[in-house]
């Protein structure tokens, strides 16, 4: 049995508390009003930093700009009220931000757990423990997702701009025809009812898988083996469908006037990179307290592989989503990559570099996968790489190009960072670290690559 | 030189393996072992040195990199700027994306082709060379490890090879033009 170390959970607490005051000071430092967006972008332009925004912002951001944009190309004013939107949007995306990306660790999680039960993977059991730990953050995470969704549901945000419902309304200056065409499936009370069947439907399999895996331990005959190998092919189906809608509500829905067909895919690499990543990242660690006896190097060394090969599928999607709208060029679809590489440019390529050069590079080397503080180093880079890629997808069309990686950003990382590794080693605790009974799990101890 | 070797055949692959580690621990030099298939793990009981092909195709595939990139940048930017379709052609990363599928697969061709003809040029194989097969059954179900008897007492070497468990023991002559 792992015990929670004292100075683990203090760790974590830290986090959380510096988190939220982080989170704190983000809301309190958004302007309430036209004039004190003008007196901080007054005091910007000192450094020639605030004059870049005013003008990159005046020319496009267009997903929040098309009511600005209608009205008079001259108003002043309404400059300066699409910049406040888009400063108080800031803390609720970085929040959306960090919560989702942390969700999104503990579901691709979830998903490979149902892959290896599903595949009768005889080299993973040894991790199902650890795997379990990790997706143990997915109740916690669907809570907060569903909070926040609710409180743009309630206007109490903006940062879904189609849930504006001057949009829809035909009689209203502001009508965007567009989204009122989508209306049908982008309109709140949908949008919640789908985010609980999502919620509800991932965090089932997990009770449920959880549950048989524990009864696994004492059992006499494989039927809760058996019990967990159906599930998980159904919940697979499932969660390919359910994935690649959430990922239209969720992340393209900030900007509702774009679409992808392959975005469900992206989204999807991301999430299992990530979630492979932090799976041989906790096993490392555990390993090095020594309470995985039986996680040998080729284990390492086969997390180290799929990290690799999963950097490079994320890599492929993204170019062939974003080579396949820059060839084409047609403006509907590109003005999503020219407002990400004018306002967004090093992240947006930065993370390419952390995504894909950088493991790839690091990690191709086969004995390099088996060296502990390579697999870690690397993980590090490659979770980094993926923050900014949720960053990239979901701040363009919140807060345009009034970006900035600040107190409301770190402050959210850190507080779900916190709060993750503590939800996370609390649940290792709760239960042996090792399957015992699983049919697969003798090989997997012996597993040798 | 002409020496002498004796091949040993065996009909398991475990009890070849474990018979090489003897055979090693006599400290006896194994010149080589003829299997009808890959036997896992025997490279490393006969104490040979890791395969460096894995780095001679990621040199290759830096080459086919280089290649293509300066392909297309002397075709497309270089030579004759055209402008096709509206694509920017004033500099290679203005147009780069375009690129990629062939940066990507002339590494991969690269990479591929050039290791495999280094792998036939290392391990000696082309169309019409004559096979060296001590015995025709090694393709088959038997193994055959052939061991210098260097300065060796051939008796004795025949009987510690018979009770590592090899089922003929046979004396060959080696010549010059062997292999």
């Amino acid at each position: 049995m792992y015990t929670l170390p004292n100075k683990l959970k203090l760790f974590a607490i830290i986090f959380m508390v510096v988190g939220a005051i982080g989170i704190v000071t983000g809301f309190m430092m958004a302007p309430k009003t036209t004039s004190e967006v003008k007196e901080m972008m007054a005091s910007d332009h000192g450094d020639g930093h605030g004059g870049d925004h005013a003008v990159a912002a005046d020319s496009h951001g267009d997903s929040h700009g098309e009511a600005s944009h209608g009205e008079a190309a001259h108003d002043d004013e309404a400059h300066y009220e699409h910049v406040l939107h888009q400063m108080q949007n800031r803390p609720w995306s970085a929040l959306y931000i960090a919560s989702f990306f942390f969700f999104m660790i503990a579901l691709g999680t979830l998903a490979f757990y149902a892959i290896q039960y599903a595949a009768q993977a005889g080299w993973s059991p040894v991790l199902f423990r650890v795997m379990e730990g990790i997706t143990a953050y997915l109740p916690v995470a669907s809570i907060i997702i569903i909070v926040l969704l609710l409180l743009s549901g309630f206007h109490i945000n903006h940062i879904f701009h189609w849930m504006d419902p001057e949009l829809v309304d035909p009689s209203n200056e502001h009508y965007d025809k567009l989204i009122a065409g989508k209306s049908s499936f982008l309109n709140v009370p949908f949008f919640l009812i789908r985010a609980v069947i999502f919620l509800g439907g991932w965090n089932l399999y997990r009770w449920v898988s959880r549950r048989n895996s524990l009864r696994d331990d004492n059992a006499e005959d494989n039927r809760w083996f058996k019990k967990n190998f159906k599930a998980s092919a159904m919940f697979l189906v499932f969660f390919i469908v359910t994935e690649s809608m959430m990922s239209w509500d969720w992340i393209m829905s900030f900007d509702p006037h774009w679409f992808s067909t392959l975005f469900g895919w992206y989204v999807f690499a991301g999430m299992m990179v990530s979630a492979i990543t932090v799976i041989a990242m906790v096993t490392i660690y555990l390993k090095s307290k020594g309470y995985l006896e039986h996680v040998n190097d080729s284990h390492i060394h086969d997390l180290a592989k799929f990290m690799f090969g999963f950097s490079i599928f994320w890599t492929y999607l993204w170019f062939s989503q974003f080579m396949l709208i820059w060839y084409s060029n047609i403006p509907e679809e590109v003005t999503y990559f020219v407002t990400r590489i004018e306002d967004y440019k090093l992240p947006f390529f930065g993370m390419v570099v952390m995504n894909f050069v950088f493991p790839v590079l690091m990690l191709m080397n086969s004995d390099y996968k088996r060296v502990n503080w390579f697999v870690i180093l690397t993980g590090i880079v490659i979770l980094a790489g993926h923050y900014i890629d949720v960053f990239n997808m979901v701040m363009p069309g919140t807060v345009g190009a009034s970006w900035s990686i600040g107190i409301p950003e770190l402050g959210s990382l850190f507080f779900f960072f916190g709060l993750f590794i503590f939800v996370v080693f609390t649940a290792l605790t709760k239960a042996p670290l090792l399957a015992k009974h699983n049919p697969f799990v003798k090989e997997s101890k012996h597993f040798h690559y | 030189m002409a020496s002498k070797v004796i091949h040993a055949i065996y009909n398991d692959d475990d009890i070849l393996l474990h018979a090489v580690k003897q055979v090693r621990g006599e400290h006896y030099h194994i010149e080589e072992i003829y299997t009808p298939f890959p036997v896992h793990g025997l490279e490393k009981a006969m104490g040979l040195a890791d395969t460096r092909i894995a780095i001679t195709s990621f040199l290759y595939g830096l080459v086919g990199l280089a290649v293509a990139i300066v392909m297309m940048n002397y075709i497309m930017i270089q030579d004759w700027p055209q402008d096709i379709g509206g694509k920017p052609s004033f500099s290679y990363l203005e147009n780069m994306p375009a690129f990629v599928p062939i940066m990507f697969e002339m590494t991969v061709f690269f990479a591929a082709h050039l290791m495999v003809i280094t792998f036939y040029m290392r391990s000696k194989l082309w169309p019409f060379k004559k096979a060296e097969n001590p015995d025709v059954r090694t393709t088959d179900d038997h193994f055959l490890m052939a061991i210098d008897t260097g300065n060796h007492d051939v008796d004795e070497m025949t009987k510690f090879l018979y009770n590592t468990g090899a089922l003929e023991i046979s004396l060959i002559e080696n010549d010059e033009d062997d292999h």
